[in-house]
Parts: C-alpha cells; sequence; structure tokens
C-alpha cells in the first residue's frame, strides 16, 4: 500500500482516539442537559478542578497554602505526606459531590424556572468561578500528573502493523485505555439510567420536573445526583487529559472543544455524543492532514465548529437528538 | 425631594417623546457631557487614560454593540472578540492601504466591514436560537481569529505577525501612533462613544429597536404580528457588529498601537463583554456604560488593594479576580437579572419620592 495512505489510516485511527477524549467531556454535558436541561459551560473547569484537586491531594498539598501565606505570612507548602492514586482518587470524588452539592444549593436553586439562556450564562459565571477558586486552592503552575495508567508507544500494534503494512503504526497505549474507560463508562450509565431506581427518578425529571415532583421524587436530591455524576465523569475526562498533556489552564479549554460534539450528536444523546466525538476527532485530524498544509495549519482550533456550525444550519437538533418542537 | 418630575409637562408630542422627558435628568445628562469634553481632557495623564478612561469608552462602545443583539434583540453571541479583530484588522488594512484618508472615516469603514460579516455568520441564527446559536458565533470567534493569524495579506507579511497602527493625525494632532497625547487618545475616543451611544439609543426606541424587542420576547407572536424576522436579525447583528467593529478598530489603533490577534482578540474578550453587558444590565444603553466602567475598575481596584495594600503577588489577585468576577455574575443573574441599570431605576424611583414616601 502507498505510504500516504497508511499515513492516512494512521491519522484516522489517532483521530478516533482523540474523538473518544472529546466524547468523555461531551458525556458529562449530555447528563446534566438531560436531566436538567441546562447547558454546563463549567464542565471543563470541573475537569481541570478535579484534576488539580486529584495532584494536590496525591501530593499531599496544603489547599490556599498560596492565600495563606499571603495572609498571615507563613511558609506553608505540602503536608508532607503522600497520598495512594486510589485513595485520593476517592477523595477527590467526595469533594466533587460536595462542589455538587454547593452548587444546587446556592446557584441552581436559585434559577429554576429560569429561560435556558439565563441558566447557561450562569454556567460560565460558574465556570470562571471555579477556575480562580481552582487556582487559589491548589496553586496555577502547570502539574503533573501520574495515577500510573500506561502511556507511550503501544509496541504489539507497531509490531503487528509493521508485520502486515511494512509500517508501524503509532498509537498511545493511553488513548487505548480511555477508549476501554469511555465504552465502560457509557454502558454503566446507560444501565444505571435504565435500570436503577435513582436512573428512572433521573429520567422522569427530565422529562417533567412538576410530573415528577407530585410522585414524589425529590428534585433537589436528583440534581445534586446529576452534578455529582457530572463530578465523576470530570473526574475522569481530567485524568486522562490530565495524563496526557499535564493538568493546566488548558484543561478547561476541552469544554470548548465538546460543544461541537454535541452539536453534532444532539445535546439530548449519550451515544450521539459518542459518534459525535468520534466524528470530530477524525475530521479534524484529517482534515489537518489532507487540507491543512494548503492553508496554513492549526485548523483543528476552528474545524470542529465550523462543521458544527454547517450542520446546525440543516439539522440542528443534531444526528441523534430528539426533534425540537416549539408550541406558542 | 433632590430629584423630581413635577412642573414638567409636555404640550408637544416630541417633548413627550424625547429621550430624557424630566429636566431634572436632561440637565444631568448635559452636565455629564459638558465635564466629559470640557474638564477630564484637562485633567487626564498617562496613567489615567490608559489603564481606565479609554478602555472603559472602547468597551463602552463594544458592550452597546452586544447589548443591542444580546439585550434587545435576545440573539446570545460568544464571538465578539473575534468581530472586534475583523475591525482592528480592516481598521489596518485601510490605514496602511490608504494613508491619505481621514482616521475617522478609517474606522467607520472598519465598521461597516465587521457588519458585513456580521450578517454573514449571523446567518444560521435564522434557524437555529439560544445557546445552539452561541456555540454557533463561537465558530466565528475561533475561526477569524485563526484567518487573521495564518493569512499574511491581513498582517502585510509583516515577519512578528502583529499589526502596529502608524502614526495618524485628525486637525492636525496625532491621535494614533507612539506620539500620542493622553488627552487627544482620550478625545477621539469619547467623540466615537458619544456617536455611538446616541446612534444606538435612537435606534433602540425607534421602530427597528421595536421589531428586535418583539423578536426577543417572542419570535413566533413577533412574526404573526409582521415582524419580518429575516430582517430584524440580520440587522441586529449587523448594527451590534458595526459598534463591535468599531470598538475594535479603537482598541487596536488608538488604544494598544500594537496587537497580537490570540492573545488581545481571544476567547477572553468575548466572555468579558458579555459580562459587561450582564452586569450593567440586559437590554440598556445605561447599563452598558454602567457594566463596562464596573469591569474595567474592578481589576485596577482590586489590584491597588490587593497588591498595593496588603502586598500579595499580582497572579494571587488575578485569580481572586477571577473568583470575584464570576461569583458576580451568578449573583446578578440570581438577584437582579436586569443588572446595575437596574438599580439605578429603582434609587431614582426611590430618590423621586423621597423624603416624603407618600
Amino acid at each position: 500500500m502507498p505510504d500516504q495512505l497508511l499515513y492516512a489510516m494512521e491519522v484516522t485511527l489517532n483521530g478516533l482516539m482523540a474523538g473518544v477524549l472529546y466524547a468523555l467531556v461531551a458525556l458529562g454535558f449530555v447528563l446534566i442537559f438531560k436531566a436538567s436541561g441546562i447547558f454546563n459551560y463549567a464542565q471543563g473547569v470541573m475537569a481541570l478542578f478535579a484534576a488539580l484537586t486529584l495532584v494536590g491531594i496525591m501530593d499531599g498539598q496544603v489547599p490556599f497554602a498560596v492565600l495563606i501565606n499571603a495572609v498571615f505570612g507563613t511558609e506553608i507548602h505540602n503536608f508532607g505526606w503522600e497520598v495512594p492514586a486510589i485513595l485520593a482518587i476517592f477523595l477527590t470524588l467526595l469533594v466533587m459531590c460536595a462542589l455538587a452539592w454547593c452548587v444546587q444549593k446556592f446557584v441552581m436553586r436559585h434559577l429554576v424556572n429560569q429561560e435556558p439562556i439565563i441558566l447557561f450564562m450562569a454556567t460560565i459565571g460558574l465556570a470562571y468561578f471555579l477556575e480562580g477558586f481552582g487556582d487559589l486552592m491548589w496553586g496555577a503552575d502547570i502539574k503533573k500528573l501520574d495515577v500510573g495508567l500506561p502511556q507511550g508507544l503501544n509496541d504489539t500494534i507497531d509490531q503487528v502493523t509493521y508485520g502486515w503494512f511494512g509500517y508501524g503504526f503509532f498509537i498511545d497505549n493511553l488513548d487505548i485505555f480511555a477508549t476501554v474507560i469511555a465504552a465502560i463508562l457509557v454502558i454503566g450509565l446507560t444501565i444505571f439510567s435504565q435500570y436503577s431506581k435513582q436512573g428512572r427518578a433521573l429520567r422522569a425529571v427530565a422529562d417533567d420536573h412538576q410530573a415528577a415532583l407530585s410522585v414524589g421524587i425529590s428534585l433537589n436530591y436528583i440534581w445534586v445526583l446529576v452534578w455529582s455524576i457530572a463530578g465523576f465523569v470530570a473526574l475522569v475526562a481530567g485524568i486522562m487529559w490530565g495524563t496526557k498533556s499535564g493538568v493546566q489552564f488548558s484543561l478547561s479549554l476541552i469544554a470548548l472543544k465538546a460543544l461541537p460534539v454535541l452539536m453534532l450528536g444532539g445535546f439530548t444523546s449519550i451515544p450521539g455524543a459518542i459518534v459525535g466525538g468520534l466524528i470530530i476527532g477524525v475530521g479534524e485530524k484529517l482534515f489537518e492532514f489532507l487540507i491543512g498544509p494548503m492553508v496554513g495549519g492549526a485548523t483543528e482550533n476552528w474545524f470542529a465548529y465550523v462543521l458544527a456550525l454547517l450542520f446546525l444550519v440543516f439539522r440542528p437538533q443534531g444526528l441523534f437528538g430528539e426533534k425540537i418542537i416549539e408550541r406558542v | 425631594m433632590i430629584y423630581r418630575e413635577a412642573g414638567d409637562f409636555s404640550t408637544t408630542y416630541e417633548a413627550d417623546s424625547q429621550t430624557f422627558p424630566i429636566k431634572f435628568d436632561r440637565y444631568r445628562y448635559y452636565l455629564v457631557l459638558a465635564i466629559a469634553f470640557g474638564v477630564i481632557p484637562f485633567l487626564v495623564n498617562d496613567y489615567w487614560a490608559n489603564a481606565v478612561l479609554v478602555p472603559f469608552l472602547i468597551y463602552a462602545i463594544a458592550a452597546i454593540g452586544l447589548n443591542i443583539l444580546t439585550g434587545y434583540c435576545g440573539q446570545v453571541s460568544l464571538g465578539t472578540g473575534g468581530f472586534m479583530a475583523v475591525g482592528a484588522y480592516a481598521a489596518y488594512k485601510l490605514m496602511t492601504a490608504f494613508p491619505d484618508v481621514s482616521i475617522i472615516i478609517h474606522v467607520l469603514l472598519a465598521g461597516g466591514i465587521t457588519a458585513g460579516v456580521g450578517v454573514l455568520f449571523g446567518l444560521p441564527s435564522l434557524r437555529i436560537k439560544g445557546f445552539y446559536l452561541a456555540v454557533a458565533t463561537l465558530a466565528a470567534q475561533f475561526f477569524l481569529v485563526w484567518l487573521f493569524n495564518r493569512v499574511p495579506w491581513f498582517y502585510n507579511h509583516s515577519a512578528s505577525g502583529q499589526i502596529s497602527a502608524p502614526e495618524r493625525t485628525v486637525i492636525g494632532i496625532p491621535v494614533t501612533g507612539p506620539n500620542t497625547e493622553a488627552w487627544a487618545q482620550y478625545l477621539i475616543c469619547l467623540v466615537f462613544v458619544f456617536a455611538c451611544a446616541w446612534l444606538a439609543r435612537n435606534l433602540t426606541r425607534g421602530k427597528l429597536g421595536r421589531t428586535w424587542m418583539a423578536i426577543r420576547d417572542m419570535d413566533i407572536a413577533a412574526e404573526i404580528i409582521g415582524v419580518n424576522p429575516l430582517a430584524a436579525k440580520l440587522s441586529a447583528f449587523a448594527v451590534s457588529s458595526f459598534f463591535i467593529g468599531i470598538a475594535g478598530a479603537l482598541f487596536f489603533a488608538v488604544y494598544l498601537g500594537a496587537v497580537e490577534v490570540g492573545e488581545v482578540f481571544g476567547i477572553q474578550k468575548s466572555f468579558l463583554v458579555l459580562f459587561m453587558i450582564i452586569i450593567g444590565g440586559l437590554g440598556s444603553i445605561f447599563g452598558s456604560f454602567a457594566g463596562a466602567a464596573f469591569l474595567v475598575l474592578l481589576p485596577v481596584l482590586l489590584k491597588n488593594i490587593l497588591v498595593g495594600s496588603l502586598g500579595w503577588s499580582t497572579d494571587l489577585a488575578a485569580h481572586f479576580e477571577f473568583v470575584i468576577v464570576g461569583a458576580m455574575i451568578i449573583a446578578f443573574l440570581i438577584m437582579e437579572p436586569h443588572g446595575l441599570a437596574q438599580l439605578w431605576r429603582v434609587a431614582k424611583e426611590k430618590l423621586r419620592l423621597w423624603p416624603f414616601p407618600h
């Protein structure tokens, strides 16, 4: 086979893997949107916050150390212990649940029945708040996150493909791992929402708030639950992206990558998030590979958006979304 | 007591429909104008012009522009930074291509070009709305910034990829370039702000503004009473982008002088202007000014208090600013969705009756 074609195949495969990571972020959006009709712009910052917290707990950092030092003139930085990854992940999960409770208690409860666009702007405010809060709490320097996930070139695939085509494909172990995790998450979440009691309550709330209330479902409880699950998904996404490219501010920008994914897949569909992520991942990598050199490169920044924009004009609800019906 | 309408009797339709029907309001407005044009130019120094006044005036134009689109017509846009970049680059290309033409015409033309681009990216608004549209305008933001970064024609093939404003004069006084005096910078911005605010105020209370508000309140109902949604939405995009383009051109030419597009006109700028109109008040020209003033002054104030008085490091203060701005956005959305403008209105109502509440 010609080299060019092989290379395109490799790019496609890598695009699929990147798409899985986008889908992972998009999942968090879909969950919250389905359950409360809120488009949560803060999802990306939540991933950043989760990753920061995880690193902070693992390294035994003192929260708000910089702030405390600035106010009291002390010189504290670390507790001086290190927490094993599993325990730290568990503790971070607790923090994300506490965050979910706070969001529900202080923000969302007061904005019930507002227009979706107001809620959207509130989550932008929340994103700003969390961004500053996370930096205040754990410091803004770029951190390395290592919870023991496999990384680097996958030798098996390299050798097998070399045997087949005489050209070894470069696939990152981490990407394969992320794909597996994403698959497990999707299956798990689907089972949860279809078969568990809470899942059923969640779908009921999504369908009709008032009807759900009248059969005795606690809205507050469901929303805390939904935001906690979104926090959990954010944590997973944060771990994956953080391991890949370090825990830093740019991590929060993956939310911006997830938006076109959602527009493609539809805001209300979990499979849509996955398929949309894959299409965007492959599309932007292939576009960069085929067209990018002609127009000066770095097309990845906008390709997804323009694709989604074109899509919106023809099918506003996305590939798998429910049809938008408007009544006067 | 200090604020009343007793004794104001309108005897003509013109008197009744003027912008400031209460005499006290009108005189206060003239006073503000007199101070802005007659007093501040003599007092202003480099620090005040660069840190507070010039950015305030330019952001006020941008906020008015976004407020027309979001506050009056109900179409949320996150592409403000990109449209400001269009204004800046249009002004740059015009300034370098036609050095003999007045900068004022260049800035206005830059606004016009931005209006065209705005209409183009506003086309999807005919099919989609709400945050779908907000996300679609993000496409404009990313695409435009990328375009100005990657196509050398836009920055005249300069090696650094930056654009920098050559010196241009208005009636013999330099207003762009390194030799500009602080008062000249201030005054040219003030003239544009005055013209834009006057135009926006009169547009929004005329027929066009009413069609926008009808679309905002309920587009289907508006269509039924004979508002053409195509014309209303696209005109809102055009007018809004015109103002934002002027703001971008001034931001580049008068305020910064040299611009690197990704840094100056990135997504953060879009959010900043959006926050200004949320805090200031959606659907209010005064709110645009109030929000711009608030968000320009807040960082300066925080910096003076935290870094200057308490001796904190600058990045700590910057993080604190994020927390405060985020919390304020949420607080305003919950407690006063109409922003500072509404607080001002309430205060005026109270002052009309004070100190005899009945």
